[in-house]
């Protein structure tokens, strides 16, 4: 059974349309992720499923129950802040007993159950602390486990990492990702960080304008995003649009690049795409499914030659500037792959992974 | 030549004594109606006047006790401190509201703290009309009454202020956790805003010990407070100074321990709303 379902769900602030009919249905045990960029009506929707907002339309059904009129106490939900949300006048242990005494906990078990908690998020040393007196990162930490002390339906994420430094933040993600494992509740978390998403989540849920763009298992909208905004908005550095025109060529269909290129489009790849021959078309290719050309031909490789424009090398990987067919693009390298700009290289296009999408509605083509 | 260290010296000296000189200037009308209540007549008025009295002498403050004036301090403790409980848990709750949920608009607060500016002595015989008819001249609960609806504009004032800098999480935590409205004002937005619950409540209580229109105006012998009982004093031919300064140092006391006992928090919260812009 879903433990959450979303019917039409629209919300309305004053004359912002900030969700407009989200549909959802979210199995029990699941760990999804609603991402986004900002003002996409993400942490609209976080804060209606809790009851921090009214739907105007539509309904919210946890566990099978409708809540729309619920107030958030009657929800069966737990909820962690952006900002942490810890009462400065309480100490640890109180702040995260705050909700079992709200909700008449039989006193003998708060301490075990509190204790419990701290010890699975390495807090349990802090607990005479106040807020004040500890760190970011440990100040999340008390943050979720004051969530996560009581048994709820749902756990409820509103960008819990974003005020934490890159490092912690990725420790943050493994040890909330680990949480779930162990407890093996349903997680639903915010973040605009497409790293965090990709990385915890079971499903991605892309948000755009306030309407679901697309979603599904984080490698399923990477591999196949079923339109531009999908392909651009997830993966670092984003995906390389260039415009172009489909040509039907002597042995087979190609794309016609702005400097006259021609790049060859594999064979199984053609057959879904007649309709389009003679139209312009956007082709999507990964920086990491460019990379610098080797002797041999290799079915669905085509070879392009690039003047590199500008070097930024990771350590590991060295990113790549260069212009490709009128627009400038990104390639993926192996370190010393290239070694200076205005170098001439060879590389090669991976077409079997590259998108090609219809200008004209931005949605890509099968 | 004066070194570095001797003109640091120097001008720490003459900031000391300027300090002195106007804590004294300030400190002396104090001092001097302390003195003067524990002083016989001949004391009182001997001239050149007496610095200090021979002895400590009581008998100022028997006589307002002997006579029954000492209960209007009792009179002003009961309708200061119960309009100011009353005025703090009104004022919080409405503030909490015009904060929350934006009720009246943007306006409303602005229209309520105009209602503090209105002079007393504009509306003193108008109430003062309305409570002989309502029958409410001279009791506990007219007085409370009106120095309720003085104070609430201020407390919503500046309630709404201390409320509107706790950040909305923590309530929203809080409901989310399991709390009512109730509750969350109770357990999150008190204990946030101690601090300015404290000193408005000090505010709204040294207004309601301090007057004198009001009460001149609508007690007369049952609810009587201090001050208008020190008025009672001042004579056409001689003006008791002895009981007139037993009455003051009364009336000052409870003022110097309430400030002495919550600066803490006086301090604090006048500045909590001030820092955050």
């Amino acid at each position: 059974m879903a433990d959450l379902k979303i019917t039409a769900l629209h919300k309305y602030y004053g004359t912002v349309h900030a969700v407009r009919g989200v549909d959802l249905e979210i199995p029990a045990g699941e760990f999804t992720v609603l991402v986004g960029p900002s003002g996409c009506g993400k942490s609209t929707l976080l804060r209606t499923i809790a009851g921090l907002e009214d739907a105007d339309k539509g309904t919210i059904e946890i566990g099978g129950r409708v809540v729309n009129h619920l107030p958030p106490r009657n929800r069966d939900i737990a909820m962690v802040f952006q900002n942490y949300a810890l009462y400065p006048y309480m100490k640890v242990f109180d702040n995260i007993a705050f909700g079992l005494r709200s909700r008449n906990t039989p006193k003998k078990d708060i301490e075990p159950k509190v204790r419990r908690t701290a010890q699975m998020l390495a807090i349990d040393h802090l607990l005479d602390r106040y807020p004040r007196e500890l760190s970011g990162g440990q100040l999340q930490r008390v943050a979720i486990g004051r969530a996560v002390v009581r048994s709820a339906r749902l756990y409820l994420f509103d960008e819990p990492l974003s005020n934490l430094d890159a490092q912690l933040r990725d420790e943050m993600r493994g040890e909330i990702k680990r949480l779930h494992q162990e407890l093996g509740k349903t997680m639903i978390y915010v973040t605009h960080d497409q790293v965090e998403a990709m990385t915890m989540a079971d499903r991605i849920v892309l948000l755009r304008d306030g309407l679901i763009e697309q979603a599904g298992a984080p490698l399923e909208l990477f591999e196949r995003p079923a339109t531009r905004y999908v392909a651009g908005f997830l993966g670092s550095p984003a995906m390389n649009f260039i415009d172009t025109r489909l040509i039907a060529a002597a042995n087979g269909l190609a794309l016609l690049l702005g400097d006259g290129t021609n790049l060859a489009v594999p064979q199984k790849r053609a057959g879904s795409l007649a309709k389009q021959v003679d139209q312009p078309v956007i082709l999507g290719v990964r920086p990491e499914h460019l990379s610098r050309a080797t002797q041999g031909e290799r079915q669905g490789l085509a070879r392009y030659t690039a003047v590199i424009e500008l070097l930024q090398p990771t350590g590991s990987r060295t990113y790549a500037t260069f212009n490709l067919g009128g627009t400038r693009a990104v390639a993926e390298l192996q370190a010393h792959d290239v070694s200076a700009i205005n170098q001439s290289i060879e590389l090669s296009i991976d077409m079997n992974r590259v998108v090609l999408i219809d200008p004209a509605t931005n949605r890509v083509l099968s | 030549m004066m070194t570095v260290k001797q003109r640091y010296a120097l001008r720490t000296g003459v900031r000391l004594a300027a300090a002195v000189a106007i804590t004294v200037l300030f400190l002396f009308p104090i001092y001097w109606l302390f003195m003067i209540s524990f002083k016989t007549p001949e004391e009182i008025y001997s001239f050149p006047p007496k610095w200090y009295p021979g002895r400590i002498h009581f008998a100022n403050y028997a006589v307002l006790f002997k006579d029954g004036d000492a209960i209007t301090v009792w009179n002003s403790f009961v309708v200061a401190g119960v309009s100011s409980v009353i005025a703090m848990f009104l004022g919080s709750i409405g503030a909490y509201s015009l904060a929350r949920f934006r009720t009246g608009g943007e306006h409303l607060a602005n229209w309520i703290i105009s209602q503090r500016m209105i002079p007393p002595i504009a509306v003193v015989f108008p109430i003062f009309l309305l409570y002989v008819w309502l029958r409410l001249v001279d009791t506990y609960i007219g007085v409370i009454l009106l120095y309720t609806a003085f104070n609430l504009p201020y407390v919503i004032w500046m309630m709404r202020g201390y409320i509107l800098d706790i950040p909305r999480a923590l309530e929203e935590s809080a409901l989310v956790d399991g709390c009512t409205r109730w509750q969350v004002i109770w357990k999150v937005v008190f204990p946030m805003c101690r601090a300015g619950l404290f000193a408005t409540a000090i505010f709204t209580f040294v207004f309601a010990w301090n007057d004198f229109i009001f009460a001149l105006v609508l007690t007369r012998t049952e609810v009587a407070t201090y001050t208008v009982q020190v008025t009672h004093y001042f004579g056409g031919q001689s003006n008791f100074w002895a009981k007139i300064s037993a009455m003051s140092v009364l009336g000052t006391l409870p003022i110097f321990v309430i400030t002495a006992f919550m600066q803490r928090y006086f301090v604090r919260g006048l500045s909590l709303g001030a820092v955050k812009g």
